[in-house]
Formats: structure tokens, C-alpha cells, sequence
């Protein structure tokens, strides 16, 4: 069972250090790369008909575009000999990365410190001290 | 697009002012449109007279509709209650399906089209004319209406349409034609569904857009005096939001909409139970007004049949079971079964009728506020009950009753959305005519008085009823074929709870 590294990443600086710093170490211990994009989402959020309805086209949207920021970055680091994942998921932060990380036997979390736009900050920034709570596994935040 | 929303207020402006030069605006208005709606509502309306009172006779096909789901089905929405809750919390929410439509955002979509001006003015309007006994019938009616709404919303996702890009369109125009045809009655559902999209037109603009708009215009009026005869410009200032909404597609106006609706639904609710057990005492007196007002009204015009119809219209335009018109929100939902929604879509005539409803009338009791033929009457009197103990409420009230009828317009502008489509044919062009006759409806009802708006509003939306319900009495053997499904998938495991699959891998 190879040691798993669990990635948060959306495309920013700080994640990118997070992803640099987790293919790092991965290339001295062998660990697999799971880089999870995680499109925030609630499943008690309050919308108009009209979006109910287009909702199923827009998540394959979101999805693709997750992907597309996801994919090479991970195809990059296969080429570096980094065995690595690309994930998008719909949901919080918090839960998605926990519940990778508790999906995996052996696991830790790496992800950035701050981010910038309101979405980083969400995703990474109140991220950090809510994942230090939360995590199952280790947790490793890069400045 | 917003050009085009723009052409339209200016030409109404026009078309406003020249009514202007020739005498009161909101009179011109109420002078073109009444002879149209006047016959309309007569027909639908058709009473028969029972113990000297008129009886509307769609009221009684309504009531008598759920009373016949809740037996075939077993008093459904008393045993699978809990069930429901289960649903709506998430407990069977596959996590692969994260970012689809949940039951918890169907259900308060469908909330926010019913729950509204029906369930603070309309309740007025009850107890004010059919006294405090109206409630224990808008209860009843309110808890029958479960199972009607149970039956609608599991055919509206059964017969859905999913398109290539990822839309869904569902509704009571969809079962009754795709349903029906199954059958062998293809030109019976197609009239039915036909019939249904006519009245779902009709409603949309009445209930679901000129009584909100000027119910919102009496609340606003009665704050800002400068409003007082000028029904026109409210209307047309509201026009102008909903146009930006729904035809711009702006969605800054809609977040705001979609934060502050359920934060006064909450503050609602609240000062409804605060003033409630502030006043515990009446209690007892008040649920005793309320059993005698039912079976032994006195000073209701009409006596127990009085109160029985305006518990029953109450509860029937508030919560809309047996309507079809949740049946086209619920329909976008994410479920490997059917069933799942109609268990979910149960409870909104519970928290529309059994719970908000009847808060409203108990604190219009309970503080003594309901004067027989004192003609405080609708919004004024709910607002006069909740002042009675929050000085100032009067305020908090015209807001949320703003909002909220904002939010109902929203919705209904989308289920009159797709039945103009159903009719007409998809298409972004045929969409924006509907979407601009929506805003002119904004503009028209503000300006009438509330007799013909709320007259009009009640018949369209009883219409839907017409064809939904025939529609529903043919296909229940259906709903009752996927319920024995559902069950049997539920005892055999097929379908389980997340945790408890969790558990099994």
C-alpha cells in the first residue's frame, strides 16, 4: 500500500507551493499524489427553480473546468515520475480532503497557507485552522 | 435583452401616462382588466348552495382529492413522516452525486413559491372572514393536501424530460401527456396537459404575480405615503427588479433574495412563537375559539360550511397541493428512485399550512386582534396581531412580506416559464415574451384593488387543480405500482441509508 498524499490545489500560488512541496518529498519516499480540487458546494443551499433545473449541465461544467486546471498539473508531475491523481469534487473543503484522506489507509493532507481571492480563502485560507481540527491524518500546511 | 425590458417599461410608462392625463391611473387599469376576469372567475368559482352558504365546488374537488390520495395511500404522510425528515436531511445522499440537485434544495425552492404573502395576508383573510374556526379546517385540509402533493411530485420526476445539456423540465404538463399516452389516452393527456399549461399561465400572472405585487404595494403604501394612489410606479419599480432577474439574468438581486428570504422566514416564525408563549395563558382559550369557531361558528357568515371554505381556500392557495405547481420544481432532483421525492415533497404543506399558516392565525387570536366586520382584513390584520406585542412589527412585516412575495414571483415566473414553453416551444425569444408579459402583470397588479386581483388569483390557480387532479385520479395506480417498488427496495436493502452502506463495504 503506497503512502498517499492528499493535495489541495485551485490553481493559485499557494497551492502550487503546497503541490511543489508534496512532489518533493513524494520523489524521496515514493508516495502517490492525489491533487483534489474542491468546487464549494452545499447540499443545503437555497436556489431559484430555474437553476435547480439547469443544475446537472452546470455540475458537468464545473467538473470539466476543475479538470482541465487539475489534469495537466498532474500530468506534469507523471512526467517528473511522481505517481499522481487528479480529483475535482463538489462540497466543502474540509469534508472532501478528510474524507480522501480517511478513504486511504495511510495518508496525510498537504495544502497552502493563505490565499488571496475570497475563494482561496475559503478553500485554503480558513481552510488550514479548520483542517487542523478536523484531519484524520497528518497535516502538513506550507507557507 | 435588458434593451428589450427597457422598451417595455418606457412604452408602459407611456401607455401609464396617457391613462394619467384622463383621470386616476390605477382606476384605468382596473377598468380594462376587470370585464376579462370577471367571467373567469364566476366560472371557475361555481357554487352550490349548502345550508345557505355558496360552496364553491373546487374547493370541495381539491379537499376531496387529497382526502382520496391520503386513503389509497394509506395515510401516507403520517407513516412515512419520518421518512421524509430522513430524506430531506441527506441520510440517503450518495456523496458521488455531490453538486446535483439535493432534496433539501428542491423542497425550499418549492417553499419559497408557496410559502408567502398566502401564508401572512391570506391567512388574514381567513380568520377575518370565515373567524377563528377557519383554522382547524385550513389544518385539516393542510394535512389531506400531504398526500396530494406526495402523489404529483413523484410523477413530475417519473416523467421528467433531461435534455443533452443537462436541463430538466418536468411538471404536471409532462406526466399528463407522456402518462396518460402510456395508457392509450395520448389525445386525452395532451388536452389535459394543454388545459393545465393555459391555467398554470394564468396563475403565474395571478396569484403568483399580481396578488404578490400588490399585496407588496398595500404594505408599502401604508409605510411611505408618497406611494398612496401611485400603485402604477410601485409596480412599475417592481417590474423592473423581477425584469432584471429573470430577463437579465442578473443573479446579484437573487443571491441577496435567496439569503434574506429564509433569514425572515426564521424572524417570522419566531416573533410568531414568541408572542405565542408570551401570551401561554390564551392558549386553552384560543385552540378552544378555534374547535368551536369550527364546528359552532357564531358571527361567521355562513356558519361551520363559512369557515370550512375559507379554511379550505386558504389552505389550498397557500400551499398549492393538488395544484401541480411544486410538482415542477421538485422535478429537477437528484434520486435513483422516484418515491424519494414525493416522501420529500410531503412536508411542504406541513411547514407552508400546519406550521406557518397556523402561526399566523394563532397570534391573530391569540391577541384578540380578529374584530368581526370591523374590516380589518388580510395583511392588516396580521400586521395589527403581530403589533399588538412588537411595536414596530408593522415594519419588519412589510419587509418580509415585500420579499417574500419577490421570491414567489420569481418562482412562479419560472413554472409559468414552462408552461408558455410547453405550449410554445423552447426558444429564447418566445421566453422573453412570456418573461416581459410577467413584468407588464407586475405593473397591473399593483394598480387594481384587492377584490378582483385576489379573485382572479384564486380561480387561475383552482383551475391548474382542474386538470392536474383528473390527471392524478388516472395515474395513481402508477404512483402505487413505483411506491410497492420503492418499499421492496427499501426492505431488501437495494436502497439503503450512506451510513449504513458505509458500514457494509
Amino acid at each position: 500500500m503506497p503512502y498517499n498524499y492528499i493535495v489541495g490545489f485551485d490553481g493559485t500560488d499557494q497551492s502550487r507551493r503546497a503541490v511543489d512541496y508534496a512532489a518533493a518529498q513524494a520523489e524521496k519516499s515514493g508516495a502517490e499524489l492525489h491533487l483534489v480540487f474542491v468546487i464549494e458546494w452545499s447540499p443545503y443551499s437555497f436556489h431559484t427553480a430555474a437553476e435547480l433545473a439547469e443544475r446537472k449541465g452546470r455540475r458537468v461544467q464545473e467538473l470539466k473546468r476543475a479538470e482541465e486546471i487539475v489534469l495537466p498539473l498532474a500530468e506534469e508531475l507523471k512526467a517528473r515520475g511522481v505517481v499522481s491523481h487528479a480529483v475535482a469534487r463538489h462540497g466543502n473543503a474540509v469534508e472532501v480532503l478528510c474524507s480522501l484522506a480517511k478513504e486511504k489507509e495511510t495518508a496525510q493532507i498537504i495544502i497552502g497557507r493563505t490565499g488571496d481571492t475570497a475563494l482561496t480563502q475559503r478553500l485554503l485560507g480558513g481552510l488550514a485552522i479548520s483542517l487542523a481540527q478536523a484531519s484524520p491524518v497528518p497535516l502538513t500546511i506550507v507557507p | 435583452m435588458l434593451r428589450s425590458l427597457a422598451g417595455a417599461i418606457c412604452s408602459l410608462f407611456f401607455m401609464t401616462s396617457i391613462a394619467h392625463a384622463e383621470g386616476s391611473i390605477d382606476q384605468a387599469i382596473s377598468d380594462i382588466v376587470a370585464p376579462i376576469v370577471n367571467p373567469i372567475v364566476s366560472t371557475v368559482f361555481y357554487s352550490v348552495p349548502i345550508f345557505g352558504t355558496d360552496f364553491p365546488l373546487i374547493v370541495g374537488w381539491l379537499v376531496l382529492a387529497a382526502t382520496i390520495f391520503t386513503i389509497y395511500f394509506g395515510f401516507v404522510q403520517f407513516r412515512g413522516f419520518k421518512h421524509s425528515i430522513e430524506l430531506v436531511r441527506g441520510d440517503y445522499l450518495d456523496p458521488k452525486d455531490a453538486g446535483e440537485v439535493t432534496p433539501f434544495q428542491a423542497l425550499a425552492t418549492a417553499l419559497s413559491g408557496t410559502v408567502g404573502l398566502g401564508n401572512i395576508a391570506g391567512v388574514g383573510v381567513a380568520v377575518y372572514i370565515g373567524g377563528p374556526g377557519a383554522t382547524f379546517w385550513m389544518i385539516l385540509a393542510g394535512l389531506l393536501g400531504m398526500a396530494s402533493k406526495f402523489t404529483e411530485c413523484i410523477l413530475g420526476v417519473r416523467y421528467r424530460n433531461e435534455y443533452a445539456d443537462g436541463t430538466v423540465s418536468g411538471g404536471p404538463m409532462y406526466y399528463l401527456s407522456k402518462g396518460l399516452s402510456e395508457d392509450g389516452r395520448a389525445r386525452l393527456g395532451k388536452f389535459l396537459a394543454i388545459f393545465f399549461s393555459i391555467c398554470c399561465i394564468g396563475g403565474a400572472l395571478g396569484g403568483g404575480n399580481m396578488f404578490q405585487a400588490n399585496q407588496s404595494y398595500a404594505q408599502i403604501s401604508g409605510i411611505f405615503p408618497f406611494f398612496e394612489g401611485r400603485g402604477w410606479l410601485f409596480g412599475l419599480i417592481m417590474a423592473a427588479l423581477v425584469g432584471v432577474v429573470i430577463i437579465g439574468g442578473i443573479k446579484s438581486i437573487a443571491r441577496v433574495t435567496e439569503k434574506v428570504v429564509p433569514a425572515m422566514a426564521v424572524i417570522y416564525v419566531g416573533a410568531a412563537l414568541i408572542i405565542i408563549l408570551i401570551n401561554f395563558t390564551a392558549i386553552p382559550d384560543a385552540i378552544s375559539a378555534i374547535f368551536t369557531g369550527a364546528f359552532a361558528p357564531t358571527a361567521v357568515a355562513g356558519g361551520i360550511v363559512g369557515a370550512l371554505i375559507q379554511g379550505f381556500k386558504r389552505a389550498a392557495f397557500s400551499n398549492e397541493a393538488g395544484i401541480g405547481s411544486a410538482s415542477i420544481a421538485h422535478s429537477a432532483v437528484q434520486t435513483k428512485h422516484p418515491v424519494t421525492e414525493g416522501y420529500v415533497a410531503l412536508l411542504e404543506p406541513f411547514i407552508d399550512t400546519v406550521v406557518i399558516c397556523t402561526m399566523t392565525s394563532l397570534v391573530i387570536i391569540i391577541t384578540g386582534s380578529w374584530v368581526p366586520g370591523d374590516g380589518v382584513t388580510g395583511i392588516a390584520l396580521t400586521s395589527k396581531a403581530f403589533e399588538a406585542n412588537f411595536a414596530g412589527f408593522g415594519y419588519v412585516l412589510a419587509f418580509a412580506a415585500v420579499l417574500f412575495a419577490f421570491s414567489t414571483m420569481i418562482s412562479w415566473s419560472y413554472y409559468g416559464l414552462k408552461a408558455w414553453t410547453y405550449m410554445f416551444g423552447e426558444g429564447k425569444s418566445k421566453e422573453v415574451t412570456f418573461k416581459l408579459i410577467f413584468c407588464v402583470f407586475v405593473v397591473i397588479g399593483a394598480s387594481m384593488s384587492l377584490g378582483p386581483v385576489i379573485d382572479f388569483s384564486d380561480a387561475m390557480i383552482f383551475a391548474m387543480g382542474i386538470a392536474n387532479i383528473i390527471g392524478l385520479y388516472l395515474l395513481m395506480p402508477k404512483v402505487k405500482a413505483l411506491l410497492k417498488d420503492y418499499h421492496e427496495k427499501l426492505s431488501s436493502g437495494e436502497i439503503r441509508k450512506v451510513k449504513e452502506l458505509a458500514a457494509a463495504e
